[in-house]
């Protein structure tokens, strides 16, 4: 199949596919290769649609190389030049060098999409499976699909993601467990020594300068969970540990901060009392300064040290300033206090501005004021007739909505006809039920009668198989997905809505169709005691769209 | 908006108003016509202090010969402020509507602490050193000196005042500390001697309750204040504490020691001027003979030291003869030192009157209580003729002095108690002698005396007649207003007992029981899980939460709490504690959400709003009742019974419960804030304790929500939180919680209409 005009640009001889030997030929467009003795191509890939090229490492017994397609598929062809090992490799370079060249010539900027997708399908379980159910079986086209179905996917790729912060049990969740011989395992990972690190920089530092040059790791994490520093009620002031002077850091640290002093007045509880009086006046039991030393105080303090420390973590990672943190952040404060000698006054402005703004917010009423009426109006807002429903979600006994108004009005006929008859029956006769009746009532009463159906339907978790279940879920997915956007479609007010709506009516046609139809009479097949409850809430969910559907459309026919 | 209350107009800086504060300013309205006192409680958050200065600035504009002045007295440093940006606020909408600026001056007065412009001495944060430095420049001889000789330092902003700041009047507005300190700087003038000059002629002024009810600041500060004025003591919970706090005194070892190096170094510059300047001694002496009651020519400056004891007491006779003389004076002091020496040195602990330390006294080492009446003010002539600067190292030996004012001038409603150690450490000698006030009517008598109207009034009062009891004065209107609220924006629960069923409670028997601990662990675990944002808890006393926290630790329940929030403890230092808050409103803040475990009756209880998200939910671990076993507790009891038959029990529960409320209330700061209240404790659903909440908590405790388990609590908690995090508009409120002034004008027509008909 070799057309003329292909120029061949490299020809390598002894080559093994699939245990033929054959000759592999690297042309301008594509890769072939051809058995020995036969004059077609049996292996041909355009280099458009190679991903990548793999070899063998060195030293392995077979030389090899591999190409990856986008599609998944691979080819590998084995060099088996009798010469050795050493001409097999020479061989092997020569191929892998030039499709190095050639290869970024046939990147495709579709390729990056393609790719793009394929990763977002193969990183997210849930949209790969609505993909399956939505695409693969024609409901959707795939295009549609990607604009409508997948925007939030696509787009929170864009957006930057947010440095994960350090959760504050981070410590606690070290759980030591005995190791069977009077000792203590303790489990960590690279992330729990991420957050200690995070969180206290002084036990970093002692890391840099002990391993691995004084302890290995393992030594460093042992001596760490038997310090005094990791267990929080035990003081470390006298023992020698290589952490006591972590915690002297950390307290230095704490001191220096609570020195520079808070910068919002409404929570200086230092400065509020206005009175400069000695301490002996007043019946207050005083307070012997000094007093931080039985263990709980101690505890209470690393307590508050901990939290401080794990905001800290998180809050260096973005320096960025905060414009609606009202109380300055504490990096701050130490700028300002660095530089206040060259602009004290302006520093010290900035604060009384602060604390004005602090105070403003304080006694302004807002509800009182009549100003903010117009910031309200930008907002769209909820509006329910319902709130319990919103919030509990739809309850039993909801269903009665869905009656039509004959419906109502029959119903309601037939217990007026049923009242009318009972008055009679009441003056009849002195047994109330026939035995029959009384027989067949606790056959109704009993486990699969007609009125236990709602004892049936509790164990019915228990009654599904997994992949059954499993099976419901996806469909559930798939179908919620596909009525979100059928319902975001009303009230159609545009006519792009309107032609949306029909194309999701229709979608959901043929998903009821495709999937749905053949879910339930596999289920008839298998389960079939089960298979009206299964899909019961599903269908009525469809029936209610179609409902709106033909409401809609009957609407708009009658409108022209 | 513009209304009338009873044909007086009134201007409200708001198009809104709340149906409460229309009915509160109509109370107000009658109190100031009756001119005399009222208690009014209005929850907090429903906008109590602009309601109070709009009313009372529209009266004193109408009726000024009736109402010269009124003066605010707040707690807290950020509440005055508060209240000064509200007065602000008010009168720039007078001259809005008006468009003429209202002729009215209004400033704030605070310590020198928070006022001084000075550079160097601003620098100090201790008040006291603030102080004590400032007199060090400012005082009458500091400046004499500099008159003979440059090199002298002073204050260069004190000089600029006293040289033209006396002649000039306050340009009409409202001056808040900040801008008094421009002012000053500007001028070149001292801003705090400007404000305590400019206070006796301003029509509205604010200040912290000290300034009125301690006698030691009240003489020299707010002496000149006229009779026609209402004061009003905002968030005045606590008075009778401030009341009898600025009326006792305390001795400990430490005191005695140093005021007896205090007496030696007197002695010894008493001596060395005697040497150098005799004339200087005789000429007090010769002054104290004439009978010139201060010895010295009175400086503003110079009264840094006043009397211990109110103003109605103080003598106005001629300082007795045995102390007149310097020397006398100091072996006055020495005796008297001593005998409070002996005092201490006991071994059990006694309790005896005024009358009976007297005669012991006299008996003992031949004090009469006549010279020791003037025992603080002798003192005060003595180093001011010494000329000695620094008064903060004298301060025990003042202590010392005002202590023998006090005991020989009050003679009823005070105890004296001499404890030989701490109840706690019973082998550690540590003998404290407490001079106590028991009556806490004696401080506030002559402001009531005094000011024509005195309003008390705050978000917790209940009950509302404990306080004319206890203050001892006969209200005109007692009223007690509720919230009208769109929505159940507070959710009270008692909750009293765990999810094992087992009963929690702070009680004495059941306080270091381990399930009890784990229940309110529990609680606290599960209100953390599902609150959102901000969880504040409030221990009864800091010894159990210190001890339920370490059991908490043991229990693995602090592991579990770290897991959903962030987690801050009030310490017993301030600046620490300040610290935390610092970054539990910043977690709130960031989204983490944190948990805040504090102290009733603690710095945090008092002055710390925790507004919004701040606070969504607020636990009560505990009935936070005082430490009983105290002995001037039990002297106070004992005293209330005995004088204005208040049971102990009901005086205990009162003030437990007010602590309560205060803690709670905390989370409520408006009506589009909403929040859960939690009291952990099976005693809070007894009667006598819910009858003593706040009526506007009362309310929303239905008896549903009186005895529930954990389980239940969070149930009802989840429900309700996804209730209130629906948007909340205007329209909501408006006609329930919130009218225009037509919908006020309607009501009025109707209740009119109303009343016309019940005739």
């Amino acid at each position: 199949m070799t057309t003329s005009s292909e120029e061949i640009l490299l020809q390598v001889p002894h080559v093994r596919y699939k245990k033929g030997d054959g000759t592999l030929y690297l042309m301008d467009q594509r890769i072939a290769w051809m058995m020995e003795n036969r004059d077609t191509v049996s292996i041909s890939h355009l280099y458009s649609d190679i991903k990548t090229q793999k070899i063998s490492p060195e030293g392995k017994a077979k030389v090899q190389l591999q190409v990856v397609l986008h599609s998944g598929v691979s080819s590998t062809f084995h060099f088996i030049n009798r010469g050795g090992i050493q001409e097999q490799s020479a061989d092997r370079d020569r191929v892998k060098e030039l499709l190095q060249t050639l290869l970024p010539k046939f990147k495709r900027k579709v390729d990056k999409e393609l790719e793009e997708k394929n990763r977002l399908l193969s990183t997210n379980p849930t949209l790969l499976q609505l993909y399956k159910d939505l695409v693969m079986t024609e409901v959707v086209t795939s295009e549609e699909f990607w604009t409508h179905h997948a925007v939030q996917y696509t787009q929170a790729q864009k957006t930057q993601q947010q440095a994960i912060g350090v959760s504050g049990a981070f410590l606690a969740d070290i759980k030591p467990q005995t190791d069977g011989c009077n000792g203590l395992k303790y489990n960590i990972t690279a992330d729990i020594i991420e957050c200690i690190f995070k969180t206290y920089p002084a036990v970093q530092k002692k890391y840099i300068e002990h391993v691995p040059a004084k302890l290995s790791e393992a030594q460093f994490w042992t001596k760490f969970f038997q310090s005094h520093y990791f267990h929080r009620d035990r003081k470390y002031v006298e023992s020698k540990d290589l952490f006591t002077e972590c915690g002297k850091m950390d307290d230095q640290e704490m001191k220096k901060d609570i020195q520079t002093g808070v910068k919002d007045p409404l929570v200086d509880i230092t400065t509020f009392v206005d009175k400069s009086l000695d301490e002996c006046y007043g019946m207050e039991v005083e307070k012997t300064p000094g007093s931080s030393g039985t263990v709980s105080q101690a505890m209470i303090k690393r307590f508050n040290q901990h939290s401080i420390m794990v905001l800290k973590a998180s809050k260096n990672k973005h320096p960025e300033p905060e414009s609606s943190d009202s109380s300055p952040s504490n990096v701050k404060g130490v700028e300002v206090s660095s530089n206040s000698i060259s602009n004290g006054i302006s520093s010290a402005d900035d604060a009384h501005v602060n604390k004005k703004i602090r105070i403003q917010e304080k006694i302004t009423y807002e509800d009182l004021d009549s100003s903010n009426d117009t910031s309200n109006a930008s907002k769209s807002i909820l509006n329910l007739s319902k709130v319990e429903r919103y919030l509990h979600g739809p309850m039993p006994g909801s269903n009665a909505e869905y009656l039509s108004v004959n419906d109502a009005s029959s119903i309601n006929r037939n217990i007026l006809n049923e009242c009318k008859q009972w008055q009679g029956g009441r003056q009849q006769t002195s047994n109330l039920v026939s035995p029959a009746a009384a027989v067949g009532a606790l056959g109704e009463l009993s486990p699969g009668g007609a009125l236990m159906r709602g004892f049936q339907e509790q164990s019915l978790a228990q009654l599904v198989p997994s992949d059954i279940e499993k099976e419901v879920r996806n469909l559930y997915l798939s179908l919620s997905e596909l009525l979100n956007h059928f319902w975001k479609c009303f009230p159609p007010t545009t006519s792009t809505l309107e032609q949306k709506a029909v194309k999701m009516h229709e979608a959901l046609h043929r998903f009821h169709g495709t999937k749905v139809k053949p879910f339930e009479d596999k289920l008839i097949r298998e389960l079939s005691p089960l298979s009206y409850h299964l899909t019961k809430h599903l269908n009525q969910l469809l029936n209610v769209a179609y409902q709106k559907f033909n409401n809609w459309q009957k609407m708009k026919t009658l409108h022209r | 908006m513009k209304l009338t209350i009873d044909d007086l107009i009134v201007y409200f800086p708001y198009e809104y108003i709340y149906p409460e504060q229309y009915a509160y300013m109509c109370e107000l309205k009658r109190a100031l016509d009756a001119k005399g006192h009222c208690v009014l409680e209005m929850p907090s958050g429903t906008g109590k202090t602009t309601t109070l200065l709009s009313l009372i600035v529209a009266y004193m504009l109408e009726n000024p010969h009736v109402v010269r002045k009124l003066i605010y007295c707040s707690r807290t440093v950020p509440e005055i402020e508060k209240v000064i940006e509200e007065l602000k606020k008010l009168l720039d909408y007078y001259e809005k509507q008006d468009s003429s600026y209202p002729s009215l001056t209004g400033l704030v007065l605070s310590s020198r602490k928070n006022m001084c412009v000075h550079p160097e001495v601003s620098t100090e944060r201790e008040g006291k050193i603030v102080d004590s430095k400032c007199h060090s420049l400012t005082a009458s001889y500091v400046r004499d000196r500099y008159s003979h000789d440059d090199t002298i330092p002073i204050c260069q902003y004190y000089e600029g005042f006293a040289m033209d700041g006396k002649e000039s009047v306050l340009p009409y507005g409202v001056y808040s500390l900040d801008d008094l300190k421009q002012y000053g700087r500007d001028r070149n003038w001292c801003p705090y001697f400007l404000a305590r000059f400019a206070i006796t002629h301003a029509n509205i002024v604010v200040y912290s309750y000290h300034y009125l009810l301690d006698p030691k600041i009240a003489d020299v500060v707010s002496k000149e204040l006229t009779k026609e004025a209402v004061v009003i003591f905002d968030e005045a919970h606590n008075i009778d504490n401030v009341c009898i706090d600025s009326m006792s005194v305390k001795i400990n070892k430490r005191i005695i020691e140093k005021s007896t190096a205090n007496i030696t170094l007197l002695e010894r510059t008493v001596a060395e001027m005697r040497e150098d300047d005799a004339k200087r001694l005789q000429d007090e002496y010769q002054r104290l003979v004439a009978g010139l009651k201060d010895a010295s020519v009175a400086r503003e400056t110079d009264v840094i030291l006043a009397n211990p004891v109110l103003p109605d007491e103080v003598l106005n006779e001629v300082v007795p003869g045995n102390i007149r003389n310097a020397e006398h004076f100091i072996g006055f002091l020495k005796r008297f030192l001593e005998y409070i020496k002996t005092r201490l040195r006991v071994q059990h602990v006694v309790q005896e009157t005024p009358a009976g330390f007297l005669r012991d006294l006299q008996s003992k080492v031949c004090i009469e209580r006549k010279p020791l009446k003037f025992c603080a003010e002798r003192l005060a002539s003595l180093l001011r003729t010494l000329e000695i600067a620094d008064m903060t190292d004298f301060s025990p030996l003042i202590l010392i002095t005002h202590l023998a004012t006090l005991v020989s001038t009050y003679m009823k409603g005070f105890t004296i108690i001499v404890e030989p150690f701490d109840d706690k450490t019973p082998t550690v000698s540590n003998p404290i002698l407490h001079f106590c006030c028991l009556d806490s009517s004696i401080a506030i008598k002559p402001v009531f005396d005094r000011f024509q109207t005195v309003v008390i009034t705050s978000g917790t009062l209940s009950p509302l007649d404990m306080y004319p009891k206890i203050l001892n004065f006969h209200p005109v209107i007692m009223s007690s207003f509720t919230m009208t609220l769109a929505r159940p924006c507070l959710l009270p629960m008692i909750v009293s007992k765990g999810n094992d069923q087992v009963a929690i409670s702070s009680k004495f028997e059941t306080r270091e029981d381990i399930a009890v601990i784990r229940n309110y662990g529990q609680l606290l675990v599960e209100v953390a899980a599902n609150v959102p944002d901000g969880v504040v808890c409030f221990f009864t006393s800091y010894l159990y939460l210190e001890s339920v926290v370490a059991s908490w630790y043991d229990q693995g329940v602090i592991d579990s709490l770290q897991r959903y929030k962030l987690l801050f403890i009030e310490t017993q230092d301030s600046a620490e504690t300040s610290f935390a808050l610092m970054y539990y409103i910043k977690a709130c803040e960031s989204g983490r959400g944190a948990v805040l475990l504090s102290v009733a009756r603690g710095k945090v209880s008092e002055g710390v709003d925790f507004d919004h998200h701040l606070g969504r939910a607020v636990l009560m671990f505990g009935i936070p009742y005082v430490y009983t076993q105290s002995r001037i507790l039990k002297a106070r009891l004992d005293y209330l019974r005995d004088q204005f038959q208040i049971r102990e029990n009901d005086f205990l529960t009162f003030d437990a419960m007010r602590h309560a409320a205060q803690c709670v209330g905390r989370a409520i700061r408006g009506k589009t804030d909403y929040g859960i209240m939690i009291f952990a404790d099976k005693r809070f659903s007894r009667a006598d304790k819910r009858s003593k909440l706040p009526k506007w908590i009362q309310e929303h405790l239905k008896d549903s929500l009186c005895n529930l388990s954990t389980e239940e609590a969070v149930q009802i908690a989840k429900r309700w939180l996804r209730q209130m995090a629906q948007p909340f508009t205007r329209e909501d409120q408006l006609g329930v919680s919130l009218l225009t002034l037509e919908q006020l004008k309607s009501l009025e027509a109707s209740k009119i209409e109303k009343q016309g008909q019940q005739l």
